[in-house]
């Protein structure tokens, strides 16, 4: 993938996460802050299948965004084609797995397996 | 190392003194750089290269310092002067109102002998975004005049033009220091130059070589590069306006 590609989606996911973390704040307003974060009140809120959808689109667009950054810090730190390509493709590993997992757990939670 | 002379050639009696701290070193046989100090005079017109060729005429001949037009054209006395990237021969002691001057090689260079470093890596990435104007029709029909421009496209890249190549602006780069593999502040802001030119149309092929791991996106636009240029060249401003082609804000 050009790099350029790989930029414009670093800067759009930014900007999704920004937008969609904030949604996700001002969600704990809908009720006491306090209140908001006890156990049952959080599993109510992955059971409620938009607000899953949009904790799925914040792990995958902080994930991807995370990812890119670590890499491209990696790769600003030392250079080397064998390096380089290792950086590559082990942070998508990583965001890969980060992702299953939190999806996992969403999914999980959302069918009440939790 | 350190050597504390002065200059007894013919000085006028209003010329103050200096101390001239000179880095050394060699990489053949040196492990790390040394500073050697001299006691220089100047007058208020005396520039940091003037400084550095009396003490090699009078004192230490073995000083290596590389340099040509003496008047900020060649672009070849790019040093660190007190902390930071400048022309030596575009920098006069009395403006950096200091008793003591600091004269250290170019960062991000590879030193060749104390103040003298190797420029292959610059010259290899200003070739490499191809630093001339690209057109199908290179030869021009016999009623057909020169390349005309408005003043507003000239107004475009003008000041990109202006670069002389001495690699302050990469020496000042923070990337640079750490990816040795980033194309640099100078060749950005010259494939900026000759993207934004009317008459060139090789637009595509520059946007490619720049759009690489090591290209344009690793401008973290600290803006030092624009801070040390002697000619007035704004890189960091061409970099941001060149991001605007790749992310289709320009065309």
């Amino acid at each position: 993938m050009r790099e350029s590609t790989i930029m414009k989606i670093h800067y759009g996911t930014a900007l999704a996460a920004v937008a969609l973390v904030a949604v996700h704040i001002l969600m704990r307003l809908t009720q006491n802050f306090a209140e908001s974060l006890e156990y049952e009140s959080v599993l109510a809120n992955y059971k409620f299948i938009p607000y899953a959808i949009m904790l799925e689109l914040i792990l995958i667009l902080l994930a991807v965004h995370g990812f890119n950054g670590l890499r491209v810090i990696l790769i600003e730190l030392k250079q080397g084609r064998i390096y380089e390509k290792a950086v590559s493709y082990g942070c998508l590993a990583a965001m890969i797995g980060l992702i299953a997992y939190g999806s996992r757990t969403i999914i999980m939670t959302n069918m009440g397996l939790v | 190392m350190a050597q504390v002379s002065s200059t007894s050639n013919e000085q006028s009696s209003t010329a103050k003194s200096i101390t001239l701290k000179i880095s050394r070193y060699n990489p053949e046989h040196d492990e790390s750089s040394q500073f050697m100090e001299f006691n220089v005079k100047y007058e208020k017109w005396t520039t940091v290269l003037e400084a550095i060729l009396d003490v090699k005429k009078h004192f230490d001949h073995s000083v290596a310092v590389r340099y040509s037009c003496r008047q900020a054209t060649c672009g070849s006395c790019g040093m660190i002067i007190n902390g930071k990237p400048r022309l030596a021969c575009f920098t006069k002691i009395s403006e950096l109102d200091s008793d003591v001057v600091t004269v250290e090689p170019m960062n991000n260079f590879p030193v060749i002998r104390d103040l003298a470093v190797k420029f292959e890596k610059l010259f290899d990435s200003h070739q490499k975004i191809k630093p001339y104007l690209i057109r199908d029709d290179t030869e021009l029909v016999s009623d057909e005049k020169e390349f005309l421009q408005t003043p507003e496209e000239v107004e475009q890249y003008i000041q990109f033009a202006n670069c002389i190549k001495c690699g302050l602006c990469n020496s000042a780069c923070p990337t640079m220091a750490t990816d040795s593999s980033f194309v640099g502040p100078q060749a950005l802001a010259q494939a900026y130059r000759y993207v934004a030119d009317s008459r060139d149309k090789g637009k595509d092929s520059r946007l490619k070589i720049i759009d690489d791991s090591h290209g344009i996106w690793r401008c973290h636009f600290a803006g030092s590069c624009s801070q040390v240029c002697p000619k007035g060249v704004d890189p960091a401003m061409g970099i941001q306006l060149l991001r605007g082609y790749m992310l289709g804000f320009r065309s």
